[in-house]
């Protein structure tokens, strides 16, 4: 009898070694070329900086993180907020978050769209909006360049058509950033909006309906809150990527409009700052790490709520 | 009255709709047309025309950045989906064991972090080794692209094998067969479009990857997406727009193929 669990025993245990063996190299692979180097990087961010790039080896301080907001005057040492890096802070959240809400308010329609076709075609449109989501970045942010440009597309229209007789300059601004992140992560925002919606059941809104409801009462009192995850989801799934994007504001931005991710570059190339660049790139991922938790705990929660 | 009230419309909604698809494909159309634009500049339209994919085509940084490009996606794609399969694997039918969860979020992880500080973090350290080891080739980038192309392998995979039917298996068992024999036999055949479809998006995604690989490469290292970066920065020809062309198309065909594999399950 005792034998017998312990035969059993010694197979689960053997069952769960094998299992841990055949995820090594993967496991193993990721911590030397991913998780391991971030520890590096948390490291980094309390040592001294070196005179040309790199840090002075177990040299610790604490002025990398101290460079995240303030500065510190040459001649007199009084210590001041860093408006610079405070500006580039928010221009980022404010640049993101305004991403997000664009792409909500043009996925959530198209999204509905997709989700309410019958079964055949669905698949087509799903297709159409997957396929930039797999091409190239960089090229789909060429792509926008090259329609806003000052010799551009828009441009070329407007001024043919004579509402404008100087080009407009879209881009280098701001605006082409948004306009570039909006195009470029849409698909991340219709993808999980179109999943929970695939799942929506017609006969509520029906019931709404027949409840007298309008259009407008049963988008907000009945869809909304059944696709409230998908909502969540495609927002985490925008904000993150446009919170820490280098290509995009690099290329639209035109290396005026900096964003957080092409500062945390300039500390390591020109700014030869690397214990701050450091301490940037761990408050990057600590506000993307807060964000995750915040999408992971409201997923958790509507799916107590559900039952 | 009631007969004829549509639940499902919204008013405006298809209007929204189809002017995302239309603006989501007019500016890359726009750039694939003026990719066969005869004209020296972008911006006027000089006749059809095949030049600037000959310029270029014979163009030898370009083709040296296109073939280390596809080098490095074919190595990184190949050990990812064989270490992705291992993984899969090794997650799913089973009980719940202590360190499943921790395996997953690791296998993850690449998705979680934004991609600008894996790539300074990969920096700090590769820049390191590169000191101490003296060795400077591909094996760094083939690295770093492999460990972000794990979780894009593992996905499919494990979808694949959480939806496979388990009577195969353990008929294979009940005949006598090893459980490597029931891998090999039983498991691998069925698990086959899983494993194709994977290995596609890990292509796609290694070849596709900018900033990781601007931040690792090593001089005279560009990859089709870092030189082309590095165009943009000077000036830009309509050969940039032949080279994007070729890119999305290749591109376009993997994803084409990954939809109806995985299609087909159903």
């Amino acid at each position: 009898m005792s034998r017998a669990s312990d035969v059993a025993e010694t197979a689960h245990r053997r069952d769960i070694r094998n299992r841990w063996l055949l995820s090594a190299p993967a496991l193993v692979i990721i911590f030397f070329a991913a998780i391991g180097p971030l520890f590096v990087v948390l490291l980094y961010s309390f040592m001294v900086k070196g005179d040309y790039g790199d840090v002075k080896y177990w040299q610790f301080s604490t002025e990398g993180w101290f460079g995240v907001l303030f500065q510190r005057d040459i001649f007199d040492d009084t210590v001041t907020l860093a408006d610079a890096n405070i500006q580039i802070f928010l221009r980022s959240v404010r640049l993101s978050l305004m991403t997000t809400l664009a792409t909500l308010v043009f996925g959530f329609p198209t999204a509905y769209f997709i989700a309410t076709r019958p079964q055949r075609t669905r698949e087509i449109w799903l297709f159409l909006i997957t396929i930039p989501f797999w091409t190239n970045l960089l090229i789909r942010t060429y792509a926008i360049m090259e329609v806003i440009r000052n010799e551009g597309v828009v441009n070329s229209i407007l001024l043919k058509t004579g509402i404008i007789q100087e080009p407009v300059q879209i881009l280098f601004t701001d605006f082409s950033i948004m306009l570039g992140m909006v195009y470029v992560y849409l698909p991340l925002m219709v993808l999980p909006l179109y999943a929970s919606m695939e799942k929506l059941d017609f006969r509520l809104v029906e019931a709404g309906y027949d409840l007298y409801a309008t259009r407008f009462q049963v988008l907000r009192r009945i869809i909304i809150p059944l696709v409230k995850p998908g909502i969540i989801a495609g927002s985490i799934l925008v904000f993150i990527p446009a919170l820490g994007a280098y290509v995009t504001p690099r290329v639209l931005g035109g290396g005026k409009n900096l964003m957080l991710g092409n500062f945390i570059e300039l500390q390591f190339g020109q700014g030869r700052n690397w214990p701050l660049g450091s301490a940037l790139s761990i408050t990057l991922m600590l506000i993307v790490m807060a964000a995750l938790l915040v999408y992971v705990r409201s997923t958790s929660s509507s799916g107590a709520s559900h039952g | 009255m009631a007969r004829g009230f549509a639940i499902r419309p919204m008013p405006g909604f298809t209007f929204i709709a189809i002017l995302c698809f239309f603006m989501l494909y007019l500016p890359v159309s726009i750039l694939v047309i003026y990719a066969f634009n005869g004209a020296q500049s972008i911006a006027v339209w000089g006749g059809f025309s095949l030049r600037w994919f000959r310029t270029a085509m014979v163009d030898t940084d370009v083709r040296d950045a296109a073939l280390r490009s596809f080098e490095i996606a074919a190595v990184a794609a190949f050990v990812a989906t064989t270490c992705a399969t291992m993984a899969a694997i090794a997650t799913t039918r089973t009980t719940p064991y202590r360190g499943l969860t921790f395996k997953y979020a690791f296998i993850n992880q690449p998705l979680m972090v934004p991609e600008i500080v894996t790539a300074v973090a990969l920096l700090i350290v590769f820049s390191r080794i590169k000191v101490w080891t003296g060795y400077s080739g591909l094996g760094y980038l083939m690295a770093a692209h492999t460990a972000f192309c794990i979780p894009f392998a593992y996905l499919p995979i494990r979808a694949r094998l959480e939806n496979m039917d388990l009577t195969l298996e353990s008929a294979a068992a009940d005949l006598y067969a090893t459980p490597w024999k029931t891998f090999q036999r039983i498991t691998l055949p069925l698990l086959w479009p899983g494993v194709i479809a994977g290995f596609m998006l890990a292509f796609v995604i290694s070849l596709d990857d900018v900033v990781i690989t601007e931040f690792v490469k090593s001089g005279g290292q560009d990859t089709l997406p870092t030189y082309m970066l590095g165009q943009l920065r000077r000036s830009f020809t309509p050969a940039m727009n032949a080279i994007s062309t070729v890119f999305l198309v290749i591109s376009v065909v993997i994803v084409t193929i990954f939809f109806f594999i995985s299609r087909k399950k159903d």
